[in-house]
């Protein structure tokens, strides 16, 4: 069985998420193999009502038809309106009352026809093959066949170009994020709902806004594990429109999506609990909207000595560090340092070449004990090298602190805890 | 049949003596903090529970949190760090232990409520092991402004969790809300060496005193600089 799909709009995209075996016949063409969707959807009519349900849902405006062969399906897609299901063997009945120019026969054949009278697909069905073979050659045989519905072939599959795009033109410009969100619900579901027919999931998501000042606004989505979860993305999206909004009222919008495989993983039953991926992204999501691009993360040191220097990955980004071992001695316990960000600018007296008494925000007292000075440089080859000389200091206040004096003055670098 | 016929025929098959409490909860798990001395007196960090840790600053709380965050990292759980003053130090962290791959760090430039709502989130989000909130440089008069209706709201999000909740402050803010309240003091401060160039930082003695009536003990470790 086979079903023509003859209209507007992306039929391809339409045919794909019922076959994998497309044949795009000619523009506003398509037909697919539909061979095994009875056992999906029950008789030819469940199938060409699913067809024509999910045609409205993506607003694809068609005409549908089913039959035993392909050719009969195209001439009754692009003879009737709407639904057609032709009965098997019932071909030359159901298609005998079109016109010839369905068949879009050669000016010259067509001419031949019109003088003969011959204006309808029952009239050519009804002349006998002999006499059309002698009179007008192997294109009159083709057309006779095509008119009675009993031409067979096989289709000329379409390579999918697993391309998952989507894009919407506005009549009227959308400034807000809620009207907008209403927009990307619509691209987001579309678009999972083609990967999920095609038993894909995605991993990253890119989003092009086209402003009515004709620039664009483009942003991407990058998932930690492939995902379908259409509530997720749309919350996502939300959360980056609004910490990233578009310059100007949107006139244009257009989504892809990366196909992956989806992830298909179980864990042990004795393995920590961790966040779902998928999940936990969400929620970074919101907390960056609350605290600040950026800063939520797992830290990396660097590979250098320059004091402080870290810098923040994605979660479940980070290569495995080597931390305290499982036979490590619970005893060693070590100090921490709190580190001021950004150090905290000092007023230092000096004496005998030590500091003696410090004031700084927060911090003001007597040195009571101290230990340096400690000094260390880098990156001198550099255009940003560091320099500085350091004391872990006791204040008269009770707290122990580390202060360094560099190019820039004194500092407190941080307390210990 | 009677009810209390029927509650005698249950115990009977359970093998109760007829002093079952049915109606008590399990008591919470409790996970180790990574310090023998403060396992030892207090059996360690409840699960699905609030445990305070405060004192003043260099009295070790970092320290122990740091502790805290080690051993849950090498019990291969997620942690979360929510830093409301943004005074985290991740080389120490990880000199002390912490697999920082495991860990989130929140980073709340100086807004405490910013940090409570993270708390919430990865609270509600779930799948931590530990979530830690350091409000440890907070001043006083602003942690002390965070309702005891916020601090109740955190542990009821923590409670039938298999999470840690660890707050770090410079008082006791959560009060009834917290199951396990841990006083850092420091008792000493270890110096080696003459004072000259030639003298180092040691270490510091911290004494943790817990507050709970039946659990009373202050066992004192020493953390020792990196």
């Amino acid at each position: 069985m086979f079903a023509c799909l003859h209209g507007k709009g992306n039929l391809t995209a339409l045919a794909f998420e019922f076959s994998p075996t497309v044949e795009r016949t000619a523009e506003g063409t398509v037909i697919l193999d539909a061979s095994g969707l009875d056992r999906l959807f029950g008789l030819p009519q469940d199938v060409a009502a699913a067809l024509a349900r999910r045609a409205a849902e993506v607003r694809v405006n068609a005409n549908i038809a089913l039959a035993a062969n392909p050719d009969a399906a195209i001439c009754a897609a692009r003879g009737f309106k709407g639904v057609s299901v032709i009965p098997q063997g019932d071909e030359a009945k159901f298609l005998g009352p079109l016109p010839l120019g369905v068949l879009a026969p050669s000016p010259g054949l067509q001419e031949t026809l019109e003088r003969w009278g011959i204006r309808r697909f029952q009239e050519l069905g009804a002349l006998p093959p002999l006499g059309i073979a002698e009179r007008l050659g192997p294109e009159g045989l083709r057309l006779r066949e095509l008119a009675r519905g009993e031409a067979e072939r096989k289709l000329v599959p379409l390579e999918d170009p697993l391309r998952f795009e989507d894009e919407i033109e506005l009549e009227y410009p959308v400034d807000l994020l809620e009207p907008l969100t209403f927009l990307l619900s619509r691209l987001v579901n579309g678009l999972a709902t083609r990967l999920s027919t095609r038993g894909l999931a995605t991993d990253e998501m890119r989003l092009r806004l086209k402003p009515e000042n004709r620039s664009t606004h483009e942003r991407t989505l990058r998932l930690p594990v492939p995902s379908l979860d259409t509530k997720t993305f749309l919350k996502l999206w939300q959360l980056d429109l609004s910490a990233h909004p578009p310059p100007g009222p949107v006139v244009h919008v257009w989504m892809g999506m990366n196909p992956v495989k989806p992830q298909a993983a179980q864990s042990g039953l004795f393995i920590p609990v961790t966040p779902e991926p998928v999940k936990l992204e969400l929620t970074l999501a919101r907390i960056q909207s609350i605290v600040g691009e950026g800063r939520a993360g797992a830290p990396e040191l660097l590979d250098t000595h320059r004091p402080g220097a870290f810098r923040m990955i994605p979660v479940g980004q980070a290569s495995r560090s080597v931390g305290r071992p499982p036979g490590w001695p619970s005893f060693q316990v070590r100090m921490s340092l709190r580190m001021f960000r950004p150090p905290r600018a000092a007023r230092v007296a000096i004496a005998s070449g030590q500091p003696s008494f410090i004031a700084a925000e927060g911090i003001r007292g007597k040195v009571v004990e101290l230990a340096g000075p400690w000094r260390t440089s880098g990156d001198w080859w550099t255009t940003d090298p560091w320099s500085r000389d350091e004391w872990d200091i006791a204040l008269s206040d009770g707290a122990l602190y580390r202060v360094y004096c560099g190019p820039g003055g004194w500092f407190v670098e941080g307390s210990y805890d | 049949m009677g009810a209390a016929v029927l509650k005698q025929q249950f115990e009977a098959v359970l093998g109760g003596n007829g002093n079952l409490d049915w109606q008590s909860r399990p008591g919470p798990e409790w996970v180790r903090s990574g310090i023998s001395e403060v396992d030892a007196a207090t059996g360690g960090l409840p699960r699905g529970c609030l445990t305070e840790i405060f004192g003043p600053a260099s009295s070790g709380r970092t320290s122990l949190l740091v502790s805290i965050l080690a051993a849950a990292t090498a019990r291969d759980e997620v942690c979360a760090l929510v830093d409301a003053e943004d005074v985290f130090d991740p080389a120490s962290a990880a000199a002390a232990g912490v697999r920082l791959e495991r860990l989130l760090w929140v980073r709340s430039a100086h807004n405490a409520e910013h940090a409570l709502k993270a708390v919430d989130l990865l609270l509600q989000g779930g799948g931590f092991g530990l979530v830690a909130m350091d409000l440890g440089d907070t001043p006083p008069q602003t942690a002390r402004r965070i309702s005891l209706t916020s601090w109740f709201r955190l542990r009821r999000a923590v409670e039938h969790t298999p999470t840690v909740l660890v707050t770090v402050a410079r008082q006791s803010n959560a009060k009834t809300c917290a199951s396990l309240i841990l006083e850092c003091k420091r008792e000493d401060v270890v110096w080696s060496g003459a004072p000259a160039p030639a003298r180092l930082l040691r270490g510091i003695e911290v004494r943790v005193a817990s507050t709970d009536r039946r659990k009373a003990c202050s066992p004192v470790f020493t953390a020792k600089a990196i």
